[in-house]
C-alpha cells in the first residue's frame, strides 16, 4: 500500500512540477503585460533587457479573413516590445492572447491594436475572441516568444526518461 | 501472486473490488442501471437532434447539440469516462434502446426465450475491428462539418440511430455496438488502458456453473448482450459495461474491480488475442489525432480550407491525404521500426507479424493521453460557451438558468500547452513501461528482448517529442 501510495505521489507530483514550469516567474508577474495594453500612438516603457539579446520593438500587421490570422506565427524574443495591428478584411474578429490574457478586436475599416512586453517565454497561442462564423473556435494563430525553453524542458525530459528506461532494462537481470 | 510491478511499485494484479460494497453491487444488481441512465441520455439527445434541426446559428459555438456533443461528451468520454471506467459510455448510450426495445419487446423487465428481430449472425469474416476502423476513419472525413455545423451534427446522429435501430432487427443483440458503431473501436481499444473492469471473482465457481447464465440468460437478465462469455472475460475491449452479467450469476461471482492502468495491454489469450484490427486502430487514432490537431488547434488556414471543403479539389485532397497517412504512412513507419526491432533482437524466428503486433499495443497509453492533450485544447478555450446554450438550447432567446450572457471565458489556457505536454509524458511513461513487457513476451529471451526494445524505445519517444512540438513548439 505504501508503494502504491509512493507511486501516485511521484506521478502527480511529476505532472504537477510540469504544469508549474508554465507558471510565470515572479519576476515576470511584476511586468503584468495587461497594463501595458496601449494603443500605437502611445509609448510604453522599454522593458529592461531580460535576456542576452537586446529587447526590440517589433510591429505585427495581423490580417483576420476567413478564419485564419496572416501571418499565422509570429515569433519574437524575450523582452521585445511588441506591438500588433489587427486588421479585419472580412467581418468582427479578436485576438485573445492565452498567457498574456489580453485582447483586441477590429473591424473592416476599423483595427484594434495590442502593445506588450514579451516577457513571458514559450508558445502562446493568439485566437479570434469574436464569433465570426462557423470555424470561429479553429481560428488561431501562435506567438513564440524565445527562447521557447518550456518546450526544451520537455523534450530533454522525454529523453531522459527513455534513457532512464533503457538503463533499466539493460541493467535487469530477471 | 506475481512480482511484476508497474514501475517497480505497483502490483500488475492489484485488484480493488468496488462491488463489495453493498451499494454499488445493489446497483449493478437493478435493473434500473443502466436503463435510467440511457433514458436521461436519451432525453438529452433529444433535445441535441432538436437543436441540431431547430437551434439556428451557423457558429456551432452557440448550438446546443454541437457543444454537447464534440465539446461536453468527447471531452468527457476521453478525459474521464474511457481511461477512467473503460466503455462506460456504451453502458449508458442512448442509440441502441430502439433496437434492444425491439428485440425484447419490454424496455425493463427480462423477456424470456427467443429475442425479436431476424436475430442472424454477424459473418465471421467481419467479426472484428476493421469495419469500426474504417468506420471510424469515413466519419473523421467530414469532422469539418459535424464539429461546426448543427445540421451535420443533426445527420450524423440520426445515421447512427438508424443503423443501431436496423442492425437490431436484423441481427444479434448488440451487433451494431460490436461491429459498426463508428465509435465503438477506439473506446474498445483504450479501455484496455482503464482503471476498472468487469471480471468474474472465483473462476471455479464458474467452471462449475454449466448453465453459464452470464451467457444464455435467465429470469433475472439477458445473455450477455455483446455475444461474450462473462465467465472469462480477460480483457475490457468488447465488455459493454452492462451489467446484465451481474444480474444473471445466481453465484454474485461477477466484480467490478479497479485495477492498475494499462494491465490489459499484455493480455494476449487463445479468446482475446492480439490483432493487427486492433493495432490498427491504435495507427488510425494517433493519425487522426495529428490531422486533428493541425486542422483545428493548428494556425495553417490551407488546411482548414481543405477539412471544410472551401473547394472540392482541397476537400479531396484532404480525404486522400487523411486515408494515405492513417492506413500506409503510419502503418509503414511501425512496420520499418517492428523489422528493426527485430534485426536487433537478433531473433530470426520470431513472426514480424508477431512483433508489429505486439509493440502495436504500446501506442495505447500514449495514444490516449494525445488525445487527452487534444481535447484539453477543445474544452479549455471553449468551455464557457456551454453556459451560453445551457441557457438558450434552441436560440429563442431564453435565459433558463441567467447565463445566456455568459462571455467567452478561456480558462487556463495560459497553462494549456504545459498541461497537453504533461499528460504526453505521463502517458509516454506508461507506453514504455508495458513496452519493454511487450518485447518480452515476444521474444523468448531477455538478451534478445533488450535489444528487440531499443529500436520501439526510440520510436515512441521519437512519436512524443512530435507531439511535444505540435503542443509546445
Amino acid at each position: 500500500m505504501k508503494n502504491k501510495i509512493i507511486v501516485m505521489l511521484s506521478l502527480g507530483g511529476l505532472f504537477i512540477l510540469l504544469i508549474l514550469a508554465g507558471l510565470p516567474s515572479p519576476a515576470s508577474a511584476h511586468h503584468s503585460p495587461a497594463c501595458l495594453i496601449t494603443r500605437a500612438k502611445d509609448s510604453p516603457k522599454l522593458p529592461s533587457p531580460t535576456s542576452a539579446q537586446a529587447p526590440e520593438e517589433k510591429l505585427f500587421e495581423i490580417k483576420a479573413r476567413n478564419f485564419v490570422f496572416t501571418p499565422n506565427v509570429i515569433q519574437v524574443n524575450q523582452g521585445d516590445l511588441v506591438r500588433i495591428r489587427l486588421i479585419s478584411e472580412d467581418v468582427h474578429h479578436g485576438l485573445y492572447l492565452d498567457g498574456y490574457e489580453i485582447q483586441t478586436s477590429a473591424l473592416p475599416g476599423q483595427e484594434g491594436t495590442l502593445t506588450f512586453v514579451a516577457n513571458k517565454t514559450g508558445r502562446f497561442t493568439f485566437r479570434c475572441s469574436v464569433t465570426c462564423g462557423e470555424f470561429h473556435p479553429y481560428m488561431v494563430g501562435y506567438l513564440v516568444v524565445e527562447p521557447n525553453s518550456p518546450f526544451f524542458i520537455y523534450v530533454f525530459l522525454t529523453i531522459a526518461l527513455a534513457l532512464a528506461n533503457l538503463a533499466f532494462v539493460v541493467l535487469r537481470r530477471s | 501472486m506475481s512480482e511484476d510491478k508497474l514501475f517497480g511499485l505497483i502490483d500488475l494484479n492489484f485488484r480493488f473490488e468496488l462491488t463489495k460494497f453493498k451499494l454499488v453491487r445493489a446497483l449493478c444488481k437493478s435493473r434500473w442501471l443502466p436503463l435510467l441512465l440511457i433514458l436521461f441520455n436519451l432525453f438529452i439527445f433529444v433535445i441535441i437532434l432538436l437543436a441540431g434541426l431547430f437551434g439556428g446559428y451557423s457558429a456551432g459555438n452557440y448550438n446546443f447539440g454541437i457543444m454537447m456533443v464534440w465539446i461536453l461528451w468527447w471531452v468527457l468520454l476521453i478525459l474521464m469516462l474511457v481511461p477512467g471506467f473503460a466503455r462506460m459510455w456504451c453502458l449508458m448510450c442512448p442509440f441502441p434502446i430502439f433496437s434492444d426495445w425491439a428485440q425484447r419487446g419490454k424496455l425493463f423487465e427480462v423477456r424470456q426465450g427467443k429475442l425479436g428481430g431476424l436475430n442472424l449472425k454477424w459473418p465471421k469474416r467481419l467479426s472484428s475491428m476493421w469495419v469500426l476502423n474504417l468506420a471510424f476513419l469515413a466519419t473523421t472525413f467530414f469532422s469539418g462539418f459535424f464539429t461546426v455545423r448543427p445540421f451535420a451534427t443533426f445527420i450524423l446522429l440520426g445515421i447512427i440511430i438508424l443503423v443501431a435501430f436496423l442492425t437490431g432487427l436484423v441481427f444479434q443483440k448488440r451487433t451494431f455496438c460490436l461491429y459498426l458503431c463508428p465509435v465503438s473501436g477506439f473506446q474498445g481499444l483504450y479501455s484496455q488502458f482503464a482503471t476498472a473492469e468487469v471480471r468474474r471473482k472465483d473462476p471455479e465457481i464458474c467452471k462449475k456453473h454449466t448453465p453459464k447464465t452470464c451467457f444464455v440468460g435467465n429470469e433475472k437478465g439477458y445473455g450477455c448482450p455483446w455475444l461474450r462469455t462473462p465467465f472469462d472475460f480477460a480483457k475490457n475491449t468488447y465488455c459493454g459495461l452492462c451489467l446484465e452479467c451481474f444480474k444473471t450469476c445466481p453465484h454474485d461471482n461477477m466484480a467490478l474491480n479497479l485495477r492498475p492502468p494499462g494491465v490489459d495491454l499484455l493480455v494476449d489469450t487463445k479468446r482475446e488475442p492480439r490483432g493487427l484490427d486492433e493495432a490498427y486502430k491504435a495507427f488510425i487514432m494517433l493519425g487522426i489525432a495529428i490531422v486533428f490537431y493541425l486542422a483545428f488547434q493548428g494556425p495553417w488556414g490551407v488546411i482548414k480550407d481543405m477539412v471544410r471543403a472551401t473547394t472540392l479539389e482541397g476537400y479531396l485532397g484532404y480525404i486522400t491525404f487523411h486515408t494515405v497517412f492513417n492506413l500506409l504512412i503510419i502503418p509503414g513507419i511501425f512496420f520499418l521500426f517492428a523489422y528493426l526491432s527485430k534485426l536487433f533482437s537478433g531473433n530470426k524466428e520470431v513472426p514480424l507479424k508477431k512483433i508489429f503486433t505486439n509493440f502495436s499495443y504500446t501506442l495505447v497509453p500514449l495514444g490516449l493521453g494525445v488525445w487527452i492533450g487534444f481535447s484539453l485544447g477543445i474544452i479549455l478555450p471553449n468551455g464557457s460557451y456551454l453556459l451560453h446554450i445551457l441557457s438558450d438550447p434552441f436560440a429563442w432567446g431564453w435565459n433558463l438558468f441567467g447565463t445566456a450572457h455568459f462571455p467567452w471565458t478561456p480558462v487556463l489556457t495560459h497553462l494549456l500547452g504545459y498541461l497537453q505536454g504533461a499528460t504526453l509524458i505521463v502517458f509516454y511513461l506508461f507506453s514504455i513501461a508495458y513496452g519493454f513487457r511487450s518485447s518480452r513476451q515476444t521474444y523468448p529471451d531477455l538478451p534478445q528482448a533488450r535489444r528487440g526494445w531499443i529500436p520501439m524505445l526510440g520510436l515512441l519517444t521519437l512519436i512524443t517529442t512530435a507531439f511535444l512540438w505540435l503542443f509546445m513548439g
